[in-house]
């Protein structure tokens, strides 16, 4: 078996899986947040109303809540959810829940790894679509809607059909001026926003061991624009450093087996990548850099789950040191923890000094929700992970997707910009 | 069996993003979100969709993000399936799981064969599925035994594996 299928297989009690099998799989941890965790309280109301019982959780110990999506809260409704979000918290007696405005709180794909909220091995579910983003820690990590989310928390597990798992084998250390970011690009402009639908997206190879584990959370966080139903890196000491720096301990190192089966098998040579972006309206619209249109940007983002991480700000502050933006230019950190980091290391002022402006940890933007959306015929280059129309806005705005790198290079120009070039 | 009208979108990708816009993931009122569904892609949806209808469309259905919102919003606009090459897993599951719609997948024949405002005629127990304006008819792909079994038992609440 793979590491997917020894997971889910340890998950269903079950000796062994194989792809198609339909299992029901018990959950270690699972998360919601302030979109997800409304909905699941509306899925209780429901049942209550059925008259099936919601008195209590299977186990609030293995439960833990982000506010994210609308925080800050910009009008009535959404400061109504974070009211409700709490109220359930405290009813039901979950303790992890990572409040606005109370120390530590941020994505909740980047709490997952920040907090080592999941540990390798654990089969991991969440109200969210990019939590495949986790598998980079080597678990089973998979993103449900409100229903599903709901089951898990009245019966500790949830149906899976086991997916068939899709190799990337990647050959060697990227090239300075190279994120993980381009990476995913060039893969999901190979394989297509459907080109790992269902199944599982699985990293490996010298270019992965080469990579630090926020770059494997970068690749697997965008397994989901190809459809994939998990993202996954079989870990290595990288991630047990990462996350015992964390407070993780009793890690459960689950590794796929010599003959373990894969139904497809793709190869990259990580080595030779160049910066990507993902022109609008698709995450599989990719060019390399040197060859995106030459347009006018009115904005660079650098925020989100995908593009905001330590290593992020740190690429970003690489390129903005001594250096001026010449468009609307915003950076979020994805959680308090890499704020401070970043206020510590000296990343605020190298970006003040720019001329960004940095804001809280937030998911607003990326989903075009609040907080710097565009408005109509603007021209945004983001860290982000999705460009459809509308995204990050105006049905009319643009989105290209790029790295970092690439984002405060083409802040400063104000067009889109190989750092290479600078 | 299902009766009802079709609405096409010929083409592939139909996001969840363009479902139901990014802003009103915070609404969770079903049938406020039915006023804004499939928003960004077709703003006079709402204005004529009806009770019974069908939406048809390409592959990757229902691509993006995970909100439950996107089949809330469809189910109460009156939408009872979307019919497409293809679906995205999330859409797929959360449309069966919370029995909102039939994701009902076709193939090229439906999709080519189905025009905008044909009425059509569902029968998931034959797995068929009737053109009455053209008298055509159409093969469905069958659902996969632990879906069609939800389907079945009106959700995922109310399905018991531990019976089967």
């Amino acid at each position: 078996m793979n590491i997917t299928e020894k997971i889910l297989a340890r998950g269903a009690g079950k000796s062994s899986v194989s792809p198609d099998d339909v299992v029901f799989a018990n959950v270690d941890k699972v998360m919601m947040h302030d979109v997800s965790g409304p909905g699941v309280i509306k899925v209780f109301d429901k049942l209550k109303k059925q008259g099936i019982s919601v008195d209590k959780l299977w186990d609030p110990t293995k439960v833990w809540v982000a506010e994210d999506h609308f925080v800050p809260s910009a009008e009535k409704v959404s400061a109504e959810n974070i009211v409700k979000l709490s109220k359930f918290t405290k009813q039901y007696g979950i303790e992890k829940h990572f409040k606005y405005g109370m120390g530590q709180y941020g994505i909740c794909h980047t709490i997952s790894h920040e907090e080592a909220m999941v540990l390798p091995g654990e089969v991991y579910v969440g109200g969210d679509s990019h939590t495949n983003t986790t598998g980079a820690l080597g678990a089973f990590a998979c993103g449900l809607g409100h229903t599903d989310v709901a089951y898990v928390l009245l019966n500790g597990k949830i149906w899976f059909k086991v997916p068939e798992t899709y190799y990337f084998k990647l050959n060697g250390k990227l090239p300075d001026h190279v994120m993980a970011k381009d990476l995913i690009l060039k893969i999901i402009g190979q394989i297509g926003t459907d080109g790992g639908a269902y199944q599982t997206m699985q990293f490996g190879g010298s270019g992965v061991d080469e990579m630090s584990v926020e770059s494997r959370l970068t690749l697997c966080n965008m397994t989901t624009e190809a459809g994939a139903k998990n993202g996954i890196v079989e870990p290595d000491q990288k991630v047990v450093d990462y996350l015992t720096q964390r407070g993780a301990t009793n890690m459960n190192l689950i590794k796929g087996d010599d003959d373990a089966e894969y139904a497809k098998m793709f190869e990259f040579e990580s080595s030779e990548m160049e910066p990507m972006v993902a022109k609008p309206f698709s995450p599989e619209n990719t060019t390399v850099v040197r060859e995106a249109p030459s347009v006018e940007l009115d904005k660079s983002y650098i925020g989100s789950c995908t593009g905001a991480k330590y290593e992020d700000l740190v690429a970003a502050a690489s390129v903005l040191k001594g250096r001026k933006v010449k468009i609307r230019t915003e950076i979020l950190p994805a959680a308090i923890s890499i704020y401070r980091r970043a206020m510590e290391d000296g990343l605020l002022k190298i970006f003040l000094d720019a001329g960004v402006t940095v804001g809280p940890p937030t998911c607003g933007a990326c989903c075009g929700a609040h907080m710097g959306v565009l408005a109509k015929d603007e021209i945004c280059i983001s860290t982000t992970n999705r460009n459809f129309p509308g995204r990050m806005g105006h049905v009319e705005s643009q989105t290209y997707l790029s790295s970092p790198l690439v984002a405060a290079a083409s802040a400063v120009t104000g067009k889109i910009t190989d750092p290479r070039d600078l | 069996m299902m009766k009802g009208n079709v609405i096409k979108y010929a083409q592939d990708n139909v996001d969840t993003d363009v479902i139901i816009p990014g802003q009103y993931l915070k609404v969770h009122d079903y049938a406020e979100l039915a006023t804004h569904a499939m928003e960004g892609l077709d703003p006079d949806f709402h204005s004529k969709v009806k009770e019974g209808d069908f939406i048809l469309s390409g592959k990757n259905f229902g691509c993006g993000s995970s909100r439950e919102h996107a089949p809330i919003a469809l189910s109460h606009s009156g939408v009872k399936a979307v019919l497409a090459l293809s679906f995205a897993r999330i859409f797929y599951r959360n449309s069966v799981d919370g029995a909102f719609l039939l994701p009902i997948e076709i193939e090229q024949d439906a999709y080519d064969g189905i025009s905008d405002g044909d009425e059509i005629a569902i029968d998931v127990s034959l797995n068929e599925i009737k053109n009455i304006t053209k008298n055509q008819t159409y093969k469905m792909k069958p659902f996969s035994e632990i879906i069609g079994k939800i389907i079945a038992a009106g959700g995922l609440f109310k399905y018991k594996p531990d019976q089967d």
